[in-house]
């Protein structure tokens, strides 16, 4: 399998790096503080392939903290508000788009 | 990387020659199997014991002429994940009797000890210390078996037919 | 159902020690993801969108009572409340915690339920007809040769590393519950002119991006010889099985590249050195498995009782027995199939409060017993007549009486673009607005026996291309978009569908499928011409039409 880092990285507009928690899976996003964060406005905003890499590079190399990351689309609003940018993200952030059965 | 046998960590006598090393006069060696293949009888003459490092995808019925001959075969697993080495142990020790030494190397890892020892396995190249030191410990996991291998460990459907006739039960 | 002895209790609990030793391990660093992905998903834990997913296998499909409450007792301690009961007679939790789990598998071993092998390149859950055992004219019990591969394939020193993951299903019945043809192997019992047990072999069956109707690889394989020919398939797949391409490493393509007669050589090549190894069974260990399987002690109960009788006057319980109870080998007793697709609800859902209560009706009306099908309802196998109007108030008052087994609205469908980190597209929302379209029963009846699966991407787990009606969800330019195939069926006269036309967005689809079958209505010769045989008879150009006429 390629490693995350070996990916050609095409970013075509704003992006967060973004994986699971490890002891408990629960979705987290890179900050500009070298943490995590379950909150998607915390995110560390990157525009550009070389800063993407950096950030992603950083997240990789925390392998006890989080899993499987990788870099989503985000879109900023004009307040500066960081939301998903695609439905897959979307679901991952707010959950599921039906009624759980409890 | 520390070499398990017998259960133990212990040195390794062998040293690894690749393709296009100059042969040593004396010593242990273990040889790639397209350099064995090829000069079979002036490895076999020399002091020293000869081993073959013989790949997962190569057929091992070409390696079973020379089984009388070489002190140890060393399978390999480009990944734990890539499991053909099982394959090839099992045959080598139920199939065609081997009994010399059986070397797994490659990415050996701790939680892959118990299957290689079922698959015929006596000697590991593992990749880190503290799974070696743990072998013991590890080889120790499991007590129950379903599968009959070569390694001799009596199945569980073995003990229950033995269980049963104990027990007079069957009627 | 099968009760666990000391043996296979203490390999449940050592892997548990195991298991628990390595999540540790990975907590604390030792162990990298890397590392450590194959073996958490030897263990059944998958990492999905919102969390890790627990896979818990039900093998063969049978459950007591005590191990259905031990599962909702992880839904409530571990999870969120409720479980999914999936295709591959498993069931999954969604919200569980990787810390968590050691104790949810320790819990679970109390009852001898265990996860090894629900998800990896090994040898899965062996799935069998829901309704072993209970099937009228069934040549015999197949659960007893599927308990003898489970135990045979489980932590198998050889094969736990394989190129890929590997299924078998096996039945006993001419109607084929288990979907065999689309399995690795797929197997089927049957009797040889002596009057022993063998197997027809099938192999090279699947879905995914690939899908393939299994090939039959011999005709009759005696009983006494199944593991060491399994065996003997299961080598040959080891060493030669693409290891290249993870898209190609399932034995379909392995068989599909080397064509049937030339794998079926290397497979009979290797098992004449091996088949008359410790691998051949005798009959007294068959009669050992056997001997552990528990077989109710049946009363002798009429056919008619007077309590039937007088329930029939009521139109919902006669709707409901008439959808949901079939014929038992017995004919005192029935077959209850609970339905799990209530209407706009997801399928194959069910929650803790109801898998215990389910738990206590099998232990008042089913001797203690539940089945899981494939299709992602469950089954009470052993009810006498007499209290199926009982057991029918029961149900209802649970959610778990919708009369629509085998209806358009029963559903099959994987977790989707909700759930799951590999979807394309949602899967449940489809499936719940088509089941609010087609709601009214008398609609649903008219239409008769139709399949509808959704799939939520190419790997096919709500196994669409098997489905009397197919969805496939894909992503295009960002969007969700669904395609529909027609004519697909699962069962002995197993098809791969065909595509109708382009895909269809989101909105779309349940609008696309109320064409469809319109167009059926209109088409069938008569009432009893099941869709699936107006497709075949008149191909997919007149369904096409109507969906595309005005599209």
């Amino acid at each position: 399998m390629t490693s995350p880092l070996q990916q050609k990285l095409k970013i075509t507009g704003p992006s967060v790096v973004t994986a699971n928690r490890t002891w408990d899976g629960v979705v987290v996003y890179r900050t500009a503080a070298r943490g995590w964060s379950v909150e998607l406005t915390d995110a560390a905003i990157v525009r550009n392939s070389d800063d993407a890499k950096a950030l992603l590079a950083e997240a990789v190399a925390d392998d006890v903290g989080a899993i499987g990351p990788y870099i989503a689309p985000v879109q900023v609003d004009e307040a500066g508000k960081i939301l998903p940018g695609n439905l897959r993200e979307q679901i991952r952030r707010d959950g599921v788009t039906i009624g759980l059965p409890v | 990387m520390p070499l398990v046998n017998g259960g133990k960590i212990v040195d390794d006598s062998f040293v690894k020659l690749a393709v296009d090393t100059p042969l040593p006069e004396g010593g242990d060696i273990l040889v790639p199997a397209e350099r064995f293949v090829g000069e079979a009888d002036a490895l076999l003459k020399r002091a020293g014991k000869v081993g073959v490092i013989w790949p997962n995808n190569r057929d091992i019925d070409e390696l079973v002429p020379y089984l009388g001959k070489v002190a140890a075969v060393a399978l390999v697993f480009p990944s734990f994940r890539d499991g053909r080495a099982y394959s090839q142990a099992r045959l080598l020790r139920e199939r065609y009797n081997y009994r010399g030494e059986l070397r797994a190397t490659g990415q050996v890892l701790r939680d892959q000890f118990v299957f290689m020892l079922r698959a015929g396995f006596d000697s590991f190249e593992v990749k880190k210390q503290a799974d070696a030191e743990a072998f013991m410990q590890t080889a120790k996991r499991y007590s129950v078996f379903y599968q009959p291998t070569g390694d001799g460990r009596i199945t569980a459907l073995h003990r229950r037919m033995q269980l049963r006739h104990s027990e007079g039960v069957g009627t | 159902m099968y009760a666990y002895d000391e043996i296979d209790r203490t390999l449940v609990n050592e892997r548990v020690s195991e298991f628990r030793d390595q999540v540790k391990r990975r907590l604390s660093g030792e162990l990298t993801e890397d590392e450590f992905k194959m073996l958490r998903l030897q263990n059944g834990v998958y990492l999905q969108l919102h969390a890790y997913m627990f896979r818990v296998a039900i093998p063969y499909g049978t459950l007591a009572s005590n191990q259905l409450r031990a599962l909702a007792h992880v839904a409530r301690k571990y999870d969120r409340g409720y479980g999914h009961f999936t295709t591959r007679q498993n069931i999954q939790f969604n919200w569980i915690k990787l810390s968590d789990l050691p104790d949810a598998l320790a819990d679970l071993a109390e009852v001898g339920i265990h996860a090894m092998q629900t998800s990896g390149n090994n040898m899965r859950n062996v799935t069998s007809d829901q309704w072993a055992g209970v099937a009228p004219g069934e040549i015999e019990d197949p659960r007893i040769w599927s308990e003898l591969i489970r135990q045979h394939t489980t932590l198998h020193p050889e094969f736990s590393f394989l190129p890929r993951k590997f299924k078998i299903a096996i039945t006993a019945s001419d109607h084929d519950r288990a979907a065999i043809k689309v399995h690795d192997i797929g197997l089927r019992l049957i009797k040889n002119e002596k009057g022993e047990t063998g197997f027809e072999v099938l192999v090279g069956g699947g879905l995914g991006r690939t899908p393939f109707i299994g090939k039959t690889i011999k005709h009759f394989v005696h009983g006494r010889d199944l593991l060491s020919y399994i065996e003997a398939i299961l080598r040959v797949y080891n060493q030669y099985g693409r290891r290249d391409n993870i898209y190609k490493a399932r034995i379909k393509i392995l068989v599909h590249e080397l064509g049937i007669e030339k794998f079926s050589r290397e497979v009979e090549d290797e098992w004449q050195h091996i088949r008359n190894s410790s691998l051949q069974i005798d009959d007294e260990v068959i009669e050992d498995i056997r001997s552990r399987f528990i077989y109710p002690a049946y009363e002798k109960l009429p056919h008619m009782p007077d309590e039937l009788r007088q329930a029939a006057a009521d139109p919902d319980f006669e709707a409901w027995r008439k959808n949901s109870v079939a014929a038992h080998k017995n004919p005192g007793y029935s077959i209850v199939t609970i339905s799990l697709k209530p209407i706009g609800a997801p399928p194959g859902d069910a929650t803790a409060e109801q898998m215990d209560a389910l738990a206590d009706l099998a232990d008042k009306y089913s001797f203690g017993e539940i089945r899981v099908g494939h299709e992602q309802n469950l089954a009470l196998p052993h009810v006498a007549k007499r209290d199926l109007p009982a057991l029918w108030k029961a149900l209802d008052k649970l959610g778990l009486a919708t009369p629509n087994v085998n209806l358009i609205t029963d559903i099959i469908a994987c977790p989707g673009l909700d759930y799951c980190s590999l979807a394309n597209a949602r899967s449940i929302p489809i499936a719940q607005e088509l089941t609010r379209r087609f709601a009214n029963h008398e609609l649903a009846n008219l239409i008769g026996r139709l399949h509808i699966n959704i799939s939520g991407c190419i790997n096919a787990c709500g196994h669409h291309h098997v489905g009397h009606i197919g969805i496939l969800g894909v992503e295009k330019n960002g969007e969700e978009v669904y395609q529909i195939t027609i004519g697909g069926r699962a069962d002995e006269g197993a098809a791969l569908g065909n595509l109708i036309g382009p895909g269809v967005k989101f909105d779309e689809v349940a609008d696309v499928v109320e064409d469809i079958v319109e167009a059926y209505l209109a088409l069938r010769e008569r009432p009893e011409e099941l869709f699936i045989d107006t497709v075949k008879r008149l191909g997919v150009e007149p369904f096409k039409e109507r969906v595309y006429a005005t599209r």
